[in-house]
């Protein structure tokens, strides 16, 4: 060995988890000030991964930025771990890091999402990473985005606001199905990401952190722990989350814990529609309990306490209202 | 008084200052200037309106009236001039001063605007009631009932068809569209109504019918307005103080039917007697 | 009874700035009149008699010369008053009934007759009776009253005309021709109305065409003296 190598660090073909010290210094800062302001959209340097923007890249740079090698580390994709992106992201990850990874949402330290927050309910010291494709929830209402800017800056949500009324008007609900518009911390407005309407209310008052992230738009916002999220919605016109009872999973049947929990619609070839319990990771809990009760294999993980009941009934009491149809 | 002043120099004031009216003007505006560039469109402007009376700005395109009601609704800032309220919470407040959340609030909550356009003052993909609504969700009112209700009361005064109270101003008449604005600018029940040529380029028949809602509303809502118009008819009708406006300054002022019929200045001759 | 308004000089002519000239009217005229006088002011044609009344509504400002008016607020030189007292005065005090009728092209005779009443505060349904009785008064038939003035013949214009104008209670109530256009009956219900107003204080200055039906009601006259001009506006 020369003696440059001697007082060198081992040569790495990379930095740890792929980004270089400066990217991960500056991404941890914005990370910090998104957690310090609540909802407000934080913009970042995006770097340059081996992977296209639109795929993951934002929410891919924060948990490179998080992780280290005593992370464990979930990746899923609409609910599914096994999907071929949350794969992707899965295995580049743990390769640039060395971190484990593992299905079991109580398990994770880290649990990057694409458009699904688990069934179960996340605790003190896990951080859940959304991928946001676009960040600002005014775009349909204002496309200049100085203005819309200003419109954060003032607190000025009117528009929002008239959307909403306009939709009341016209079809008598809220249109809104993912990304639902919501006030975080009562200040600023985000949009949370195209999660499911039933995803929403789990940022409320959560014991976890959240960040979510754009790699391609280069912006960041954060709900701290413990944070007020309320879903834009008039005193008189309750926010609604989505109707599916009756729905049955297909795999589990009406086993306890089976329901009220966001499923999947199949279409069948013959015009009818099956059902999936869209979190795969609580799924196989699930079908794991099934078979121990059943004397098959020993249960092996827990499953948690979920956010919403077996009757569809959220956590938190009285944070969703009855619905109200609007005249 | 003998008048001998230069043709496009502004008369003084031969009157005595207000004896018998003991109330103060609820809308002062005192030496207003506004230039673009070397041009000043408003130059050395000042207006009193009571409360409860028109007072009309008429003038030829270019004379600066519109700029003036600009600088009334705060939707820009002028180079010199003070502009004060008569109101609780801004006595003596010089509007001009404030930061902008400060002049939004008074924009929203006391003055009402009609444009002469209505493209200006709508958005016309929007439902009508949804237009008069978004006054309301400006203060945040966040009951969507009461929204309905105020949307209706509001296009009712203006005698607009509730039954069309969700069409987009859009698929509406000049008329109507002009009623909707109408509408939208007294939903909160401001002390101050602005008008720029609110009737000019609609039907002559439309045109009666929205002035005589405008005088209803005016006597109704005791509100003070400023009516900026080129059409002396409209003047004539409306309001009760005139002031005749050239050049970016003001050049005669009074009575309306006084101006009309008894103009003192060259220019003022001029435009009354050149009516068809 | 008290001096309700001392007129001291008034003169008025016209200058008409693209002709470079002006054009007399009436000059030096003075009076003083008392508390519920009738004041009759004579002369020729263009002379300049609406001219003069015109000047102490204000309508037209007077080249110079006092009128001081005393009201209940205050006296002031109704040539020189701000315009925010005069519009209070003739809200209040002084009124106009000229032969020119100005209706808003779709406003009923009924409610053209009620506006005074509603702009100074009365409940709708009580200006409409009054209105209503005003109307009858005057002789307006009542399927009229719904009908819009500008269809109405000159007689029955002039009628909605002066209802309006006289429908408020005023001191000083200036009368340009209230007469023109009406037919006999209708100069002796205006009349009546005259006598009756009078009786209750009112002051009243006024052209009459037909002096002598109102004769007995006059209790003084002024006459004004026809400068040279033919082409007098008035």
């Amino acid at each position: 060995m020369s003696q440059l190598e001697n007082l060198a660090s081992p040569r790495a073909d990379y930095a740890y988890a792929f980004l270089d010290p400066f990217a991960k210094r500056e991404l941890r800062r914005r990370m910090l000030k998104a957690i310090a302001i609540p909802g407000y959209q934080v913009p970042y340097a995006s770097r340059e991964l081996p992977i296209a923007r639109g795929w993951g890249t934002g929410g891919l740079q924060v948990t490179l930025s998080l992780v280290g090698p005593e992370s464990i580390v979930k990746v899923i994709d609409q609910g599914a771990d096994d999907s071929v992106n949350a794969a992707n992201l899965r295995r580049f990850i743990t390769r640039m890091s060395g971190a484990s990874t593992t299905t079991d949402t109580l398990q994770a330290t880290i649990l990057q999402s694409r458009h699904r927050i688990p069934e179960e309910v996340m605790r003190d010291g896990q951080a859940l990473v959304l991928q946001v494709p676009d960040p600002e929830p005014l775009r349909a209402v204002q496309s200049d985005s100085s203005k819309a800017h200003q419109m954060h800056a003032d607190t000025d949500y009117s528009q929002m606001w008239l959307v909403l009324y306009e939709q009341l008007v016209r079809y008598k609900q809220y249109l809104q199905g993912a990304s639902y518009p919501s006030l975080v911390n009562g200040r600023y407005l985000i949009s949370p990401s195209p999660i499911p309407r039933w995803d929403t209310p789990k940022l409320h008052q959560a014991a976890h952190l959240t960040i979510l992230s754009a790699g391609r738009e280069k912006r960041m916002y954060a709900v701290p722990p413990y944070t007020d999220v309320y879903p834009l919605e008039f005193s008189d016109v309750p926010f609604q989350v989505e109707d599916q009872r009756g729905w049955i999973d297909t795999v589990t049947g009406a086993l306890r814990g089976a329901r009220g929990k966001f499923m999947d619609e199949i279409p069948q070839p013959d015009g009818t529609s099956r059902y999936g319990i869209s979190d795969t990771g609580y799924l196989e809990k699930l079908i794991a309990q099934m078979r121990a009760a059943s004397g098959a294999d020993a249960a092996q993980n827990q499953v948690g306490a979920t956010y919403y009941d077996d009757e569809g009934n959220f956590y938190k009491h009285g944070y969703l209202k009855p619905p109200v149809r609007p005249d | 008084m003998a008048i001998s002043s230069p043709p496009f120099a502004p008369i003084d004031n031969p009157f005595d200052p207000p004896r018998l009216s003991d109330t103060t003007p609820l809308l002062r505006a005192d030496g207003l200037v506004k230039r673009y560039g070397r041009i000043a469109a408003v130059d050395d402007v000042s207006l009193d309106v009571y409360a409860g009376e028109v007072v009309g700005i008429v003038g030829e395109s270019g004379s600066g009236k519109s700029s003036v009601l600009r600088l009334l609704n705060l939707e820009e800032l002028p180079n010199a001039g003070t502009y004060t309220l008569d109101l609780p919470d801004y006595t003596g407040v010089n509007l001009f001063a404030l930061d902008r959340f400060a002049r939004r609030e008074v924009t929203a909550r006391q003055i009402g605007i009609v444009y002469q356009n209505p493209h200006l003052g709508l958005r016309m993909r929007y439902t009508s009631s949804g237009n008069v609504a978004e006054r309301l969700l400006v203060t945040g009112e966040r009951a969507y009932a009461t929204l309905r209700q105020a949307a209706r009361e509001s296009l009712s005064a203006s005698e607009f068809p509730l039954n069309r109270m969700d069409d987009p101003p859009r698929v509406l008449s000049g008329g109507m569209q002009q009623r909707v604005q109408l509408a939208k600018a007294i939903a909160l029940r401001p002390r101050i109504l602005l008008l720029d040529e609110p009737t000019t380029g609609l039907d002559v028949s439309v045109q009666a019918a929205v002035l005589d809602t405008l005088k209803r509303l005016q006597r109704e809502l005791r509100l003070a307005m400023v009516l900026v118009s080129h059409d002396l008819g409209v003047i004539r009708t409306l309001a009760d103080r005139v002031l005749v406006m050239r050049g970016g300054r003001v050049i005669e002022r009074g009575l309306t039917d006084q101006v009309l019929d008894d103009p003192q200045h060259a220019y003022t001759q001029q435009l009354v007697h050149a009516k068809l | 009874m008290t001096i309700l308004l001392d007129v001291h000089g008034y003169t008025k002519h016209f200058t008409v700035h693209h002709l470079g000239r002006n054009i007399p009217t009436f000059s030096e005229v003075s009076f003083t009149l008392r508390e519920g006088e009738f004041l009759l002011v004579r002369g020729q044609n263009g002379a300049g008699k609406s001219t003069l009344l015109r000047c102490l509504y204000r309508t037209y400002l007077p080249t110079s010369g006092a009128a001081l008016y005393h009201s209940h607020l205050g006296s002031v030189d109704l040539a020189r008053a701000a315009d925010v007292d005069i519009a209070l005065l003739r809200r209040h005090e002084i009124g106009f009934v000229t032969q020119f009728l100005r209706p808003r092209p779709r406003v009923s005779a009924l409610e053209w007759v009620a506006e005074p009443l509603l702009t100074d505060g009365m409940a709708y349904n009580q200006a409409r009776e009054f209105a209503e009785a005003m109307l009858s008064d005057f002789g307006i038939k009542r399927d009229l009253w719904g009908a819009y003035p500008s269809t109405f013949s000159g007689g029955e214009q002039q009628r909605v005309n002066v209802a309006r104008a006289l429908i408020l209670p005023r001191r000083l109530l200036l009368l340009d021709e209230p007469t023109a256009s009406l037919d006999a009956s209708a100069r002796a219900a205006l009349t009546r109305r005259l006598t009756a107003l009078k009786a209750q204080g009112v002051t009243l200055i006024g052209i009459f065409h037909y002096p002598d039906e109102i004769r007995s009601l006059v209790d003084s006259e002024i006459d004004l003296q026809s400068e040279a001009l033919p082409d007098v506006a008035d």
